[in-house]
């Protein structure tokens, strides 16, 4: 089913919702990505970020809902991890997106193999690109980093910079990064912020979800505040021109629940 | 030093060098201590008769266990693939009788496998102890169905099948042996070569990275179950033939014989990094061990023990040999020889600095 309207958007969720078992953990979440959008997502622990972002690149199902990608309809009998690269979504976890123990170039591939006809990996290859991606793209130099460097020799910043360029280059229409600066070094996180800058540089989506409000607020054209599983907010940057209105507004909504609690 | 680095760091990147290096050790101290029965071939094609049925069982193992697993019921698969394979043999009446079995009894193992599988990756029972579970149930069974009794097959001497599994290749060679020796290099490309072999390391490395980066780790899961199933299996089929009888209780005694060739092969216990050719040598360590010990005229009551040295020195070495002690050992030697030559080491030759990447 072809979605005309939505087409000028990379993504677009309507009336999605996800029950485990009785909880409800996403309630009517109406949203759309721009082709070339960078979206802050905002939210509390157990507002239901991660969980958004696990139906997004098909790790869980929703229980009901309907997922446009590019103005396509998604099936989600058959939507999984494998169905959403080839759709163009690349993630990056907060921790796990990288096999520790396993070398840089496996990790590239990983889930998208080159493969020949048998299933055996065409190893050179891979090596091949993994060390392009690395010197272009992430930019490593020196350093004593190799395509068979192990992960676990890789600072916190060097790795996300792996599983970034790994989605870039990729050729991600959408790239979701879920708390991406959580274990870096100020300067490390810079380099993220960097990526994301190159992200829409190079005309491409991203959903970016950070606890630290400052991060999200230099990088995203749009804010979308989650909490307890619904959208509560839905913030353009003229709406909150300063960093600190951003701020303002966050804490003047939670007071205004808590008093609602009260 | 630059070129003991890269000459530790050459010797690093060939796998399993140090257990082949204890292996060759052992024999060599074993020709000293027993010089009239290692310096001749029999003791070697004996063990080539021996060991290859726990090799193979080795072999499966390292894939469960990269994967982060634990598979106890494959000494129960070992008898009762052999126990279907010598039912086929002894009550069907056709040429073909055997080859039935074989294939009934590789089926057979696969089935239990599936059942392993299920219950671990569907259900979520624990590995270890639906495993261990699958262990009672299968010897049960093979006893309840076998009443007991053990199958004699002599007459499968001559016959084509028992000359490719059990004859000898020039008369010298065991074929299980050779048979064992292409299961590792095969085994060896689907592990490291493979698309199978990598989702089964990531797995085992993080089960939740290898789900988000597309790899349906359930049904892996149960494959790698399949997979050990069937070469518990193939173990029994070859341990059966060789032996020329079926005995309900065969293959026990392989669990933990199988296990320390597995670790002291240097794959994880945690998981995420596997040797075949660990394994490989791992268990003709483990299998020729006590031969050697009775060879050399020590008191049988040693042989445990030194079984219990060995294992561990190899488990130690294994550690000393990664990365990051080799790194610390040979930068101390760096510090030594630099601080020797050159008491104003200048900030170059900080041993930290060169290593720390």
């Amino acid at each position: 089913m072809v979605d005309s309207p939505a087409a000028q958007y990379a993504l677009r969720m309507v009336n999605i919702e996800k029950y485990f078992g009785l909880v409800c953990a996403l309630r009517n979440i109406n949203m759309e990505v721009g082709k070339n959008e960078i979206i802050g997502l905002i939210g509390d622990n157990g507002a239901g970020k991660s969980t958004m972002v696990k139906i997004l690149t098909g790790v869980f199902r929703p229980t009901s809902g309907e997922l446009y990608i590019a103005g396509r309809r998604v099936d989600f009998r058959t939507y999984d991890v494998q169905h959403a690269h080839k759709y163009g979504i690349e993630t990056v976890y907060q921790d796990k997106s990288l096999g520790e123990k396993q070398a840089l170039w496996r990790n590239f591939f990983i889930g998208r193999q080159i493969t020949n006809r048998f299933g055996f990996i065409d190893v050179r290859r891979e090596k091949e690109i993994a060390n392009e991606i690395m010197v272009n793209t992430i930019g490593f130099r020196g350093r004593g980093i190799t395509v068979d460097s192990k992960v676990n020799k890789l600072s916190g910043g060097e790795r996300q910079g792996v599983a970034i360029g790994r989605a870039m280059h990729f050729e991600a229409e959408l790239i979701i990064l879920d708390e991406p600066t959580v274990a870096l070094s100020l300067k490390e996180v810079n380099k993220v912020i960097n990526f994301v800058h190159g992200i829409k540089a190079g005309g491409k989506a991203c959903i970016y979800i950070s606890h630290s409000i400052g991060d999200v607020y230099e990088v995203s054209d749009r804010f979308v505040v989650l909490d307890r599983g619904e959208i509560v907010g839905n913030l353009t940057k003229k709406d909150v021109p300063t960093v600190k209105d951003l701020d303002d507004y966050l804490l003047e909504y939670s007071h205004g629940l808590k008093d609602k609690v009260d | 030093m630059r070129q003991l680095r890269s000459v530790l760091a050459f010797l690093r990147s060939i796998e399993g060098l140090p257990i082949a290096g204890v292996l060759a050790v052992m024999y060599l101290v074993f020709l000293l201590t027993a010089p009239t029965v290692f310096s001749r071939y029999p003791i070697y094609k004996s063990f080539f008769e021996t060991v290859p049925a726990m090799l193979i069982c080795a072999l499966g193992l390292t894939f469960v266990v990269t994967a982060g697993e634990m598979d106890l019921s494959f000494p129960a698969v070992v008898a009762f693939a052999g126990f279907v394979f010598a039912w086929c043999f002894k009550n069907i009446d056709s040429p073909w009788a055997p080859w039935l079995g074989f294939v009934l009894a590789l089926g057979a193992g696969g089935l239990i496998g599936y059942i392993n599988g299920i219950l671990v990756a569907r259900i979520g029972v624990p590995s270890i102890m639906a495993t261990l579970a699958g262990q009672f149930f299968w010897y049960g069974m093979t006893i309840l169905l076998a009443g007991g009794l053990q199958m004699d097959i002599r007459a499968i001497r001559g016959t084509p099948i028992h000359n490719i599994f059990a004859g000898e290749l020039f008369d010298t060679i065991p074929t299980q042996a050779i048979w064992a020796a292409l299961l590792a290099i095969f085994l060896w490309f689907i592990l490291n070569r493979h698309r199978f072999g990598e989702a089964i390391t990531f797995i085992g490395d993080n089960a939740n990275v290898a789900r988000v980066m597309g790899i349906n780790v359930e049904r892996t899961r149960v494959r790698l179950f399949v997979m050990n199933g069937m070469i518990a299996a193939f173990a029994g089929l070859l341990l059966t033939m060789n032996m020329n009888v079926f005995f309900p209780t065969q293959g026990q005694g392989y669990l933990l014989q199988t296990m320390a060739a597995v670790f002291i092969g240097g794959t994880s216990i945690a998981g995420g990094h596997g040797v075949i050719v660990g394994s490989f040598f791992g268990a003709y360590i483990i299998g020729s061990l006590e031969a050697g010990v009775v060879a050399s005229r020590i008191s049988g009551y040693w042989v445990q023990l030194v079984q219990g040295m060995v294992m561990a020195a190899v488990v130690v070495l294994n550690i000393v040999i990664e990365e990051r002690s080799i790194a610390k050992l040979s930068s101390r030697i760096r510090h030594w020889t630099v601080s020797s030559r050159n008491s104003h080491a200048g900030p170059g030759a900080e041993p930290g600095e060169v290593f720390s990447k």
